[in-house]
């Protein structure tokens, strides 16, 4: 019965959700079937509120961890061993798997805790753990109990039919599977933040799509290609989507010909959303998602934040917006965006950043400086003038 | 148009270069170390090319080792003079306007003892000669001068360095002007050439070292090129060297000519044109495949870029992206250019394969680049 190797998935809140629960589950496990995709030979089933996957021994069981982990939605992974429901075999498993872990680590103390899911099953739980302790102690020599703290947990799981034992739970990101809540639109703009927040949304759910603004020639092709690569490492958590690329120069031209040069950040942050808006609209995005940072830079204070959201009546979702910038580096490197957002093909749009940037806007101010120019006309030119991408994730 | 004016750069290889490349892919591929024919032929084809390099170098066919690059031939320089010479003393000389091939290459050698030395530029790129001359002493074991900068185009007095050197050994980098200029031999003991900016194949390159110099190899291994460096040749590339060494060698003046026309042409449209420029290739001393002007007031890099929207192919002094400080060219820099001048600084590369007309072109779309950047301007 063992020719594949086998993985309990524990869904986290998934499981939470009341009468939803089966859809979530259903959702999760589309998600991690699409993940292991790549391999041959894996199977994916939900059995009883658990999710179960079956892989060949020949794909290394890392590989099934690692993707798996990738799913919104998963708690934590336990490689598990099956064995048939009866007090007597598990002993035996129980025995063998412990060997096996002896010969691996250097342990000596044990302690198994026993779950009974099947209530017809003639052994309750403390007792499963006391007889199948008692069994391991005689198998072992070497091993002795220690209830406190031990160095090995085996967690022995006994279902209709067939049990599982298992000792590690590799976590997972939690949150929930990705799709269950909406779509948004999300503005990538390369650097470190844009990309966590994008990470976090889709966390809770949310399907996404992302534009980036570009000012071509005043930034360059490998700017893009960046973005594009950063993108791509996105995909492998957010599943394939659509980027739209919108060049802004034009606008931002009209801006520097017209507006105040301390406003001009401001200015161009609004035109940024108001296009995303009409994007989002004609993509069936819900809201739009950026990566600021409450005063991170001057177009990220409160006063600014009030004048750039007036821009536009869809939500702004503003996952980042409490936290440190450390705290966003930390995520950026645990989802491996971070090297690609250090790149240094920064945008030469530096031309374009005021020397002295207005840190304290005031909404009437903006729009009057605005009012000399056709800001409809532009945003829908800009909006006509997109390019789509598809972003496929990172092999 | 398409217009290709980034030759320092790389070139774009000859016709019969890759048919030559592909030939000894695809028919003649052998070994030049197989015993049988088909390594004969290969090793036929090596001593040939060997033959070609020599004599646009102008040196003996024995002189010739093959390199993958003119980075790996001025590493093996560099290092195989100071190692060979640091019983007698420390002392390696270089210019500041170095490409990066010799200036890492002193650095990591000034990591192990080595005691390097700088020698200025003026602000035409041309070297300190009397510094240079007062550096030399008894300590002295390397000198490593280029011949033709790669931004500036200046000519450096490559034979009248190389007249004070004494004991030192003497290494030129003539990547830039292998096949446009005569390469300067007298007292020189090694010189550095690459294919790629001759026509040829990129990963080959070639040092010349005199066979009265005797320097350790950097690469070992199976003994190829005489035990100075290991490793199956890399027979159709090099033989490709070889016809665009003869190539360009064989045209040799006739192209230079070529090129300072086409040059000058260009020099003339923008200083007529465009106001607030500034040449920063030497008046006289200056080698007609490179053309550096600062076209104050823009970026170079946005000018770039709106160049090639029109596919007119050009490079910088700088790149304004990556972050800042460490992008500022090294040779605009010690010429002592200012920040506006390095900002705005343009280089356009040219090969015998550009002409006239395509230079209107440039002038019409450059006129235009920096019209509209002036008129859009910049905050800084």
């Amino acid at each position: 019965m063992n020719e594949k190797n086998i993985f309990i998935v524990r869904a986290g809140e998934a499981a939470l959700k009341g009468e939803n629960k089966p859809y979530f589950e259903r959702m999760l496990v589309e998600r991690i079937k699409k993940l292991l995709k790549r391999f041959d030979g894996v199977e994916v089933t939900r059995k009883e509120g658990l999710i179960f996957v079956h892989a060949d021994k020949s794909i290394p069981p890392e590989d099934i961890i690692k993707w798996v982990s990738k799913a919104f939605g998963v708690q934590t992974i336990s490689p598990a061993v099956e064995v048939e429901s009866d007090i007597e075999a598990i002993g035996r498993a129980a025995v063998e798997y412990m060997n096996g872990i002896i010969a691996e680590r250097d342990i000596k103390t044990f302690k198994v805790k026993a779950k009974r899911a099947d209530k017809q099953f003639p052994v309750e739980s403390p007792d499963i753990a006391r007889q199948v302790g008692a069994m391991i102690l005689k198998g072992c020599k070497v091993l002795k109990v220690d209830v406190h703290d031990p160095d090995c947990y085996l967690y022995v799981n006994v279902r209709k039919g067939i049990s599982y034992i298992y000792q590690d739970k590799i976590e997972g990101f939690g949150g929930l599977p990705l799709g269950t809540n909406g779509k948004g639109l999300v503005l990538l703009s390369g650097g470190i933040d844009s990309p966590v927040a994008a990470f976090m949304m889709a966390k809770r759910g949310m399907a996404i799509e992302t534009i980036h603004f570009h000012s071509y020639p005043y930034t360059s092709e490998r700017a893009r290609e960046k973005v594009e690569d950063l993108a791509s490492q996105l995909a492998v958590y957010c599943s394939r989507f659509k980027m739209h690329i919108v060049n802004l120069l034009p606008i931002q031209e009209e801006i520097v010909r017209h507006c105040p040069e301390e406003e001009t950040t401001i200015h161009v942050r609004m035109f940024m959303m108001r296009i995303a808006e009409k994007i989002a609209e004609k993509n069936g995005c819900t809201m739009l998602v950026t990566g600021e940072s409450l005063g991170q830079v001057a177009s990220q204070t409160a006063e600014a934040l009030v004048v750039t959201n007036s821009a536009v009546s869809m939500p702004v979702m503003r996952p980042l917006i409490a936290l440190d910038k450390t705290e966003i580096i930390a995520i950026a490197q645990e989802i491996e965006t971070f090297e690609t957002s250090i790149e240094p093909y920064e945008d030469c749009c530096t031309v374009f950043l005021p020397k002295h940037p207005l840190t304290k806007p005031k909404t009437e101010r903006i729009l009057k400086s605005e009012s000399t120019l056709d800001i409809d006309d532009l945003v829908e030119k800009a909006v006509d003038s997109e390019e789509i991408v598809d972003i496929f994730p990172k092999k | 148009m398409f217009v290709y004016l980034d030759n320092s750069s790389t070139t774009k290889q000859y016709r019969e270069v890759t048919d030559t490349v592909v030939r000894y892919m695809s028919e003649d591929f052998g070994n030049p170390s197989s015993l049988h024919h088909l390594g004969i032929t290969a090793e036929k084809a090596m001593k040939n090319a060997r033959n070609q390099v020599a004599a646009a170098i102008g040196v003996g066919d024995n002189e010739v080792i093959f390199t993958s690059c003119g980075t790996e031939a001025d590493n093996t320089a560099i290092r195989g003079a100071a190692y060979a010479g640091r019983r007698r003393g420390k002392k390696i000389i270089t210019s500041r306007i170095e490409h990066p091939a010799v200036l890492e290459t002193f650095k990591s050698l000034e990591e192990e003892g080595f005691i390097p030395v700088y020698i200025d530029v003026d602000k035409e790129g041309m070297i300190n000669m009397e510094q240079l001359e007062s550096e030399i002493d008894d300590e002295t074991i390397l000198i490593s001068l280029m011949h033709v900068n790669n931004e500036l185009g200046t000519i450096e007095p490559v034979e009248e360095a190389a007249a004070l050197k004494g004991e030192a050994l003497f290494h030129t980098d003539a990547v830039q002007s292998f096949g446009k200029l005569e390469i300067p031999t007298k007292n020189v003991d090694m010189i550095s050439v690459s294919g790629h900016k001759i026509h040829g194949p990129k990963g080959t390159g070639a040092l010349a070292v005199k066979s009265n110099v005797h320097i350790k190899p950097f690469i070992v291994g199976g003994g190829q090129e005489k035990n100075m460096r290991s490793g199956t040749e890399n027979t159709p590339c090099i033989a490709g060297f070889g016809v665009a060494a003869e190539m360009t060698h064989s045209h040799r003046s006739a192209n230079i000519t070529h090129m300072d026309e086409v040059r000058d042409y260009l020099m003339r449209g923008i200083i007529d044109g465009i106001d607030d420029v500034r040449i920063n290739s030497p008046k006289e001393h200056y080698c007609a495949s490179v053309l550096n002007v600062s076209f104050l007031g823009t970026r170079g890099e946005v000018i770039l870029h709106t160049l090639e929207q029109s596919d007119i192919y050009v490079s910088t002094g700088s790149a304004c992206s990556s972050n800042k400080k460490n992008s500022k060219s090294h040779v605009l820099t010690a010429a002592g250019l200012s920040d506006e001048e390095i900002e705005g600084a343009i280089r356009f590369s040219f090969s015998d394969l550009n002409t006239i007309e395509e230079m209107d072109y440039v002038l019409d779309r450059l006129k235009d680049a920096v019209g509209s950047f002036r008129r859009l301007g910049s905050f800084r």
